[in-house]
């Protein structure tokens, strides 16, 4: 992989002094390897064209699941996600104690709920992958599961406990890394980014935008959803991203008597607590090209669900619902690292699991801006589909 | 230069060879050692080894004969009519499911299949880089479906806006009783049909295993009828073959066996029972490894077509000894 366009991490970046990073979008992933990189001292500037975190940021629910959320056929995408799982804790530590701020993190695990026959028969389909990858998720019967979560539907089949999991505010983070970044000395100019500035050897040196030029010895590409239509990005680097929507439904509740402690997940809908007594219900999965309109389908499915899952949110209050786009990529995997463009770092593609895979994603920039070469970031290289574009 | 191919008069370049008329006609259709292909030049075969030697002049008259249309020649791809188009492939793949667009354009090739349906109500037909690109690379033909509709208005609102998005006058009709069955609705089904057909569409309606309502469909003038062989995506394989074997007896259009495929076998005896083809989504899309899968498929429906011409040997209640007791010795 890789091989035939760009050579070595190491070739692809060099090691260089340690400012001027231009990141542009400021999305959860632009925004966090924002804070990462302004960490190790580099003078770092944000571009973003509307308000930070206004995309997919906004509507995810923040489950940080790489169990719950397993499938067939991708243990490359499970093993970015578990190291990146790891790294959560003493990344929002480290960002809470800085700013002072809560990022709703809270490591509640997730209940996989069965509610009838044919589900449960999926959902032991599923564990059994897991137990296959030598993780530890646990069956639960009915009188168990509702033991743990008593608001659920009484006529489940069964439920899977994953004590692993764990829910993040993607607002509140968004909030925290703003202020961090403040602190930290990192400028978020409001303006679109309209092209690259390359020496006469091809290597970045600045980008041009509708608020003027910015001299910088690196820029990472963080525009999310509209990675592959980004004009500015050179067509043979241009990443295959396309927009998967998704609409999320925001119910309120009392945050002494919360409807659920943990992530509530059955085959149709996911219930994602938090702290604050609210839910945040998801998500429709729609290949619509950029719409974002809220439809009636699309939050009736999500309310039906929820409600034959728990009851409870019958009695909540209907705060709002929201659409957002995915990056999706052909092979579900994100893009993190170099192009065939010296000082070009891609950071997309994150599909489902961008909130989880911002630490890793920030970390890994991190280490790519100083010519580190993470070997466990090779399976999201975007070299494997500049090699495509090549052919 | 003009020439008569296949009984049509055909332009093709002069001093081209019978190998690029061959090319012209079938496409990427023939094996690349053209096996199963015969040549006609002016009434007489001409020998394959000539073939590349030997052009038609103005005026012509050139059969590609047969056995072109049988595509590879393997084994249960004998080519059948769908909506007055030929087809060799007899499974009909659905675009749900998939984990991934790789996985889908993987899985869809090894399949074989020529055909894809696809749910317009969860597909804007113009994004880019979407399901729609995996079609085209593959260069599928696309049969819109109502998916998700549940009244005949619905539907043939659905089915016209799928016309204007795909250009195809070809819908493969679905109007749903129920959500937690998916079950079709017949009354509302037969209204649907009745009014798209009447407004020049090609229908093909997903129905129940009812062979009453399959000569119902058929007599509205349907293009074919799609029972159910169990509810879609339960992977419940064929709960009523005797109402298959019904459907297929009376029907003058073809059967597609349409949902509750869940493995192999199932294909196999949907084709055995004589369907002309399968439809299946969930049975390759939710499979552990799709790829595996839509090879099964692709062998499992071509075996079930094989054995149906073939002709099975009937069922007996006692032994019958594959060699005769008695008769010449020796020629067991």
């Amino acid at each position: 992989m890789g091989s035939g366009s760009g050579g070595t991490y190491m070739n692809r970046v060099k090691a260089r002094e340690a400012s001027g990073v231009i990141v542009v979008g400021a999305g959860l992933i632009g925004l966090a390897c924002a804070w990462e990189l302004a960490g190790t001292g580099a003078k770092v500037t944000v571009v973003e064209r509307e308000e930070p975190g206004c995309g997919a940021t906004r509507v995810a629910a923040g489950m940080l699941a790489p169990i719950g959320e397993l499938d067939f056929g991708e243990p490359e995408l499970l093993e970015l996600n578990l190291r990146s799982r790891r790294l959560y804790p003493d990344f929002v530590a480290t960002l809470e104690a800085a700013t002072g701020l809560d990022t709703g993190y809270r490591h509640t695990g997730a209940l996989h709920v069965a509610l009838d026959r044919d589900e449960a028969g999926e959902l032991r389909r599923i564990m059994e992958l897991q137990h296959s990858y030598g993780l530890d998720p646990k069956w639960l019967g009915p009188m168990a599961a509702r033991e743990l979560e008593a608001g659920i539907s009484p006529s489940l089949a069964g439920a899977v406990l994953v004590e692993e999991d764990a829910v993040v505010d993607p607002r509140a983070l968004t909030a925290a890394l703003r202020a961090g970044l403040e602190d930290r000395g990192v400028r978020i100019v409001t303006g679109e980014v309209t092209g690259l500035v390359r020496d006469p050897a091809g290597k970045v040196t600045g980008t041009e935008t509708t608020r003027g030029r910015f001299d910088a010895d690196l820029v990472v590409a963080a525009p999310g959803a509209f990675a592959g239509i980004a004009n500015w990005l050179p067509d043979e680097i241009r990443p295959p991203v396309r927009p998967v929507k998704g609409q999320t439904v925001e119910l309120r509740g009392d945050v002494d008597e919360p409807v659920c402690e943990r992530i509530l997940g059955s085959e149709r809908v996911y219930i994602a607590p938090r702290p604050d007594g609210r839910v945040i219900l998801g998500a429709t999965s729609e290949e619509m090209g950029f719409d974002t309109r809220v439809t009636g389908g699309g939050v009736h499915e999500l309310l039906r669900e929820a409600y034959r899952l728990l009851p409870d949110v019958a009695e909540m209050e209907f705060v709002g619902a929201i659409a957002g786009l995915r990056p999706g990529t052909p092979d579900n995997l994100p893009l993190i690292g170099p192009t065939a463009i010296e000082g070009l770092i891609l950071a997309t593609g994150h599909y489902r699991n961008g909130i989880l895979l911002a630490p890793l994603t920030a970390k890994a920039v991190g280490e790519l801006a100083v010519g580190g070469e993470p070997e466990w970031l090779l399976a999201s290289s975007p070299a494997r589909f500049e090699h495509q574009e090549a052919r | 230069m003009r020439i008569e191919l296949n009984g049509e008069p055909t332009e093709i370049a002069d001093g081209a060879t019978i190998v690029e008329v061959i090319e012209l006609v079938a496409g990427d259709r023939i094996p690349e050692d053209r096996r199963g292909v015969a040549v006609a030049l002016r009434g007489e075969v001409v020998p394959r080894s000539e073939w590349s030697a030997t052009s038609p002049v103005e005026g012509d008259s050139i059969e590609v004969v047969a056995a072109i249309q049988g595509g590879s020649g393997e084994v249960g791809l004998d080519p059948w009519d769908l909506g007055g188009r030929s087809w060799n492939s007899r499974l009909i793949a659905g675009s749900g499911g998939f984990r991934s667009l790789e996985a889908m354009e993987s899985a869809l090739a090894l399949s074989g299949t020529e055909i894809i349906t696809v749910a317009l109500r969860r597909l804007d037909p113009s994004a880019q880089g979407s399901v729609m690109d995996v079609i085209g690379k593959l260069n599928l033909f696309i049969l819109p479906n109502t998916a998700g509709c549940y009244t005949a208005r619905d539907a043939v609102r659905t089915a016209k806006l799928a016309r204007e998005a795909f250009g195809t006058e070809w819908v493969k009709l679905e109007v749903i009783g129920d959500d937690r069955t998916l079950l079709p609705d017949a009354p509302e089904l037969l209204r649907a049909a009745e009014e798209l057909v009447g407004d020049g569409f090609i229908v093909l309606p997903y129905t129940n295993d009812d062979p009453v309502l399959a000569a119902r469909l058929e007599a509205a003038g349907c293009a074919a009828v799609m029972p159910l062989g169990g509810p879609i995506g339960s992977g419940a394989g064929i709960r009523n073959p005797y109402n298959i074997s019904i459907i297929v007896e009376n029907a003058k259009v073809p059967v597609i066996l349409d949902a509750g495929i869940g493995t192999a076998s199932d294909a196999t005896l949907a084709m055995e029972l004589g369907c002309d083809a399968v439809l299946l989504a969930s049975a390759v899309s939710r499979a552990e490894d799709p790829d595996l899968m839509a090879t099964a498929m692709k062998h499992a429906v071509a075996a079930g077509r094989a054995a149906r011409q073939a002709g099975r040997i009937p069922k007996r209640l006692y032994a019958e000894a594959s060699t005769p007791e008695e008769g010449l010795p020796g020629m067991g």
